[in-house]
Order: structure tokens, then C-alpha cells, then sequence
């Protein structure tokens, strides 16, 4: 069973739908019990990294999800705030798993902010990415990025901000772009999550 | 390297796929979630999902859509047509929509850009602008399908859209719209100089050169098209191996 965090973080179902479409069953939640016995879990995140991180201590749960040890992911914010801090949420310590710090992209003639759509993944190197074609485009939407660390595991250019698109610290694992509405590539690597 | 999108845009009707030429005769297309899925597979970027159903049954029966959309498209969606309110974004968002778009709503009180985008972020946020150019040569945001000019001219409203929340403007020249006689790039690429988030190009493609013509000389981050799509004279991936070809960054 996989378990989806509910912390009021934006919409969960098009994750919902991408695991029901590779036949895996998940439960969406904000129950530790579950969580701590769930095979797999997965913490999306759609937001201010504040915010995210402010629900999830209200849920008593940035201490539980630290000491999972079957495999995690998070996306997107999700992501973020497994790294150490966030710009985005000055002065508010993240939960520190990745070591990384998350910073807002400067806007520039030619980068928007958000740095929005399809971009490809260079310096792949995780079996989270097994079988997913090198230079494979993602979907991204963000505004802030981490940057690069020795836990990146796959990176993604915008306007030569070279930014970590993918990072992995023993059993966690993170994606800035989303796997659930990256096509093809996204669908293999949301089912290399679930063969870890 | 991030990609120029290509969106294919689908109007609904009472749950099928419609497509006016200039916004006034409707020619009926298909089924809605089929169309969508094999864009998907053809490798469309992104859909949107417009609905055009003047009824309560119509709008009912295009949340049923959105919610059969999420459960078979792998891409990202968007949906409008007919939102008002807060409470109509989050039934849409509820159903699987990525994004919603406003337009009308947006221009009748903009403070509902800020209220969506409060609550649900700035990603989730399009703002459409059908505009009009005038004698003046000034362009004017328009309502009901270009037949109602507003006082908001499309720039200013552009910025005002960017500052209140949007994520995205989608910018439709009514001028051009459904007569495939290509996109005006000049407006496209100031508008696009003009503003901090991406700009969508929408109505008037007849050819792959049109399109390539707004993301490189119109500036624009993605083009929408209809008709070249749904008439079967170009699937999206023709369109994409054509604007790969000519050097345009693109998703094949």
C-alpha cells in the first residue's frame, strides 16, 4: 500500500490517478499510523513551502516522516521542504533530509518566473530514473528551485540556472517536476519508485 | 532547455467537441476525453478544456468530463468556460483540472484573479484576453466572443492580470481567430517583452509556419491551436517535427 500525504497541499488526484493507471493501490492520509506502515510513501505539493511546512507540523508529522525508512518521495514543494531551508520561508527550518537550499529563481528577459512546461533532465543518475531515456522532458512548474548538492541525482537547466531536478539521500528520493503529468517518462519513473 | 508548448484546445458542448469559426457557426468534432487522449499520445504538451455549454445540464455534464479527462490524460489540462466564482474553480480542481481559465469573470471583477491564485497558487491561474484592435490601433480586451469591446486595454489588463495573480496570459486576437490566416507577432512578441510570466498564443494558425512564427518572432511560450488539429490537417506530431526541424525547441 502507498501513502499519499493529505496536508491540504493542492489537489491529489491527478496522483491518484497516475498510480491507479499503473495499477497500484494508494491511500490518501495524514494518519501516522498508517504512514509509518505504509510500503511506500509519496508526499506531493502544491504551494507556499511555508504553508506546506506550518500543515505538516500542525499534523505532527515532519518528525514521523524523518524516521521512514521504506521509500519516500516528494514532489515538487513536496520536495522542497525535505531540503534544509526554503527562500521562499525565511527563518523556517525544512526537514533537512536533502542537503540542499532552496532559492527563488531571479526573473531575466528570456526566464520567466514561474519556469513553467516541458524541460529535459540531464546527469541522470538514480535507478529512480532506470529506463527513462536521457534527455527526456519533465513537467515543471515552480518558482523556487534547489540548487545542486551532493544528493542531486538528475538536473534540469532553465536560462543556465542549473537546478537539482531530482534528488536521492538513502531511502528519500525527490522530483521538482511531475512525474504524474510527465507523459510517458513520468509514468516510468513514478513505476521505478514502486519497484525500488 | 525549456520547450515552446504546443496546446491543442478543445470546445465542449454538452460533453462533444465544438469548433466555431470566429466564435459563431458550430461544427460538431468528436468526443471529448478520445480527442484529448490521443493529443496526449501525439505528444501534446498540455490540453485546454473549454466549455461552451450555455445550460446548468451542460456544465454538469463538463465537470463529469474534467473528472474522465483526469482519470485518462497523462499531461497537464486546463478547463474553463463559464467560471465565476471561487467555489467553481474548486469544484473544477476537485474534478482534476490542472489549471482553470477565466476571462469575462476576470474583467467583470478582477479581484477573483487574486482570490483564485490566493488559494490555489498562480500555476493554477490562466487569464484569457480576447482582444480587438481598434481604429486607433489600439488593442481592447472584448467579452462574449468578441462582441462586447471593454475599456481594458489589452497590455494594461495584461499587466494588472500578472500583478493581481494570473500565471499564464493566453492572449486571442479576435481579429484573427479561427481564420488561419496566422497570429499578429508583433502584438505577441511586445506582450510578451511586456510580461514576468509566460505567454500563450491562441487563434488564427492555418499552418505550421504560423505557429512557428509566434514562438520565435511573437516570443510566444506556447501556441494553442484548434482546427489545424481537429480537421486532421496537421496531427501534433507533424507540427512538433516541423517546429523541431526548423530549430524551435520543442518536446518530441
Amino acid at each position: 500500500m502507498i501513502a499519499v500525504i493529505d496536508y491540504d497541499m493542492g489537489n491529489l488526484r491527478s496522483l491518484e490517478n497516475a498510480l491507479g493507471r499503473l495499477g497500484a493501490q494508494c491511500i490518501v492520509t495524514a494518519d501516522p499510523d498508517i504512514i509509518l506502515k505504509a510500503d511506500r510513501v509519496i508526499l506531493p505539493g502544491v504551494g507556499h513551502a511555508g504553508k506546506a511546512m506550518e500543515n505538516l507540523k500542525a499534523l505532527g508529522l515532519p518528525n514521523i516522516i524523518r524516521s521512514l525508512r521504506q521509500p519516500v518521495l516528494g514532489i515538487c514543494v513536496g520536495m522542497q521542504v525535505l531540503c534544509r531551508d526554503s527562500e521562499e520561508a525565511p527563518g523556517v527550518p525544512c526537514m533537512g533530509i536533502f542537503d540542499a537550499h532552496v532559492r527563488r529563481f531571479t526573473a531575466a528577459p528570456g526566464r520567466k518566473v514561474p519556469h513553467m512546461g516541458w524541460n529535459n533532465l540531464s546527469n541522470m543518475e538514480s535507478k529512480l530514473l532506470k529506463d527513462v531515456p536521457r534527455n527526456s522532458y519533465v513537467y515543471f512548474v515552480h518558482s523556487f528551485y534547489a540548487g545542486t548538492c551532493p544528493d542531486t541525482v538528475a538536473t534540469c537547466n532553465y536560462d543556465s540556472v542549473m537546478f537539482s531536478a531530482a534528488l536521492r539521500y538513502e531511502n528519500f528520493y525527490g522530483t521538482q517536476f511531475h512525474p504524474e503529468k510527465s507523459g510517458l517518462a513520468g509514468e516510468q519513473i513514478l513505476k521505478n519508485f514502486l519497484a525500488l | 532547455m525549456l520547450a515552446k508548448r504546443i496546446i491543442p484546445c478543445l470546445d465542449v458542448k454538452d460533453g462533444r467537441v465544438v469548433k466555431g469559426i470566429n466564435f459563431t457557426s458550430l461544427a460538431e468534432v468528436g468526443d471529448a476525453v478520445e480527442m484529448g487522449h490521443k493529443y496526449a499520445m501525439e505528444g501534446a504538451d498540455e490540453l485546454v478544456y473549454l466549455d461552451i455549454s450555455a445550460t446548468i445540464e451542460g456544465r454538469n455534464t463538463f465537470a463529469e468530463l474534467v473528472r474522465r479527462v483526469a482519470d485518462t490524460v497523462n499531461i497537464p489540462f486546463t478547463v474553463g468556460g463559464g467560471i465565476r466564482s471561487l467555489d467553481d474553480a474548486a469544484r473544477l480542481l476537485d474534478a482534476g483540472a490542472d489549471k482553470i481559465t477565466i476571462n469575462s469573470a476576470a474583467i467583470a471583477r478582477p479581484e477573483l484573479i487574486g482570490e483564485i491564485a490566493g488559494r490555489y497558487g498562480r500555476q493554477f491561474v490562466v487569464v484569457a484576453i480576447d482582444a480587438k484592435s481598434g481604429p486607433d490601433g489600439k488593442w481592447h480586451a472584448t467579452t462574449h466572443g468578441g462582441s462586447r469591446p471593454t475599456d481594458k486595454e489589452l497590455f494594461a489588463w495584461a499587466r494588472e492580470a500578472e500583478d493581481r495573480g494570473a500565471g499564464e496570459i493566453l492572449f486571442t486576437s479576435m481579429d484573427h481567430d479561427g481564420t488561419r490566416n496566422g497570429y499578429p507577432c508583433p502584438v505577441y512578441a511586445a506582450l510578451s517583452d511586456s510580461l514576468g510570466i509566460p505567454l500563450i498564443a491562441s487563434g488564427g494558425a492555418g499552418s505550421v509556419d504560423d505557429i512557428a512564427a509566434v514562438l520565435t518572432d511573437g516570443k510566444a511560450d506556447a501556441a494553442l491551436a484548434a482546427s489545424i488539429f481537429h480537421y486532421g490537417k496537421y496531427t501534433v506530431a507533424e507540427v512538433k517535427g516541423q517546429l523541431a526541424a526548423s530549430g524551435i525547441p520543442v518536446r518530441i
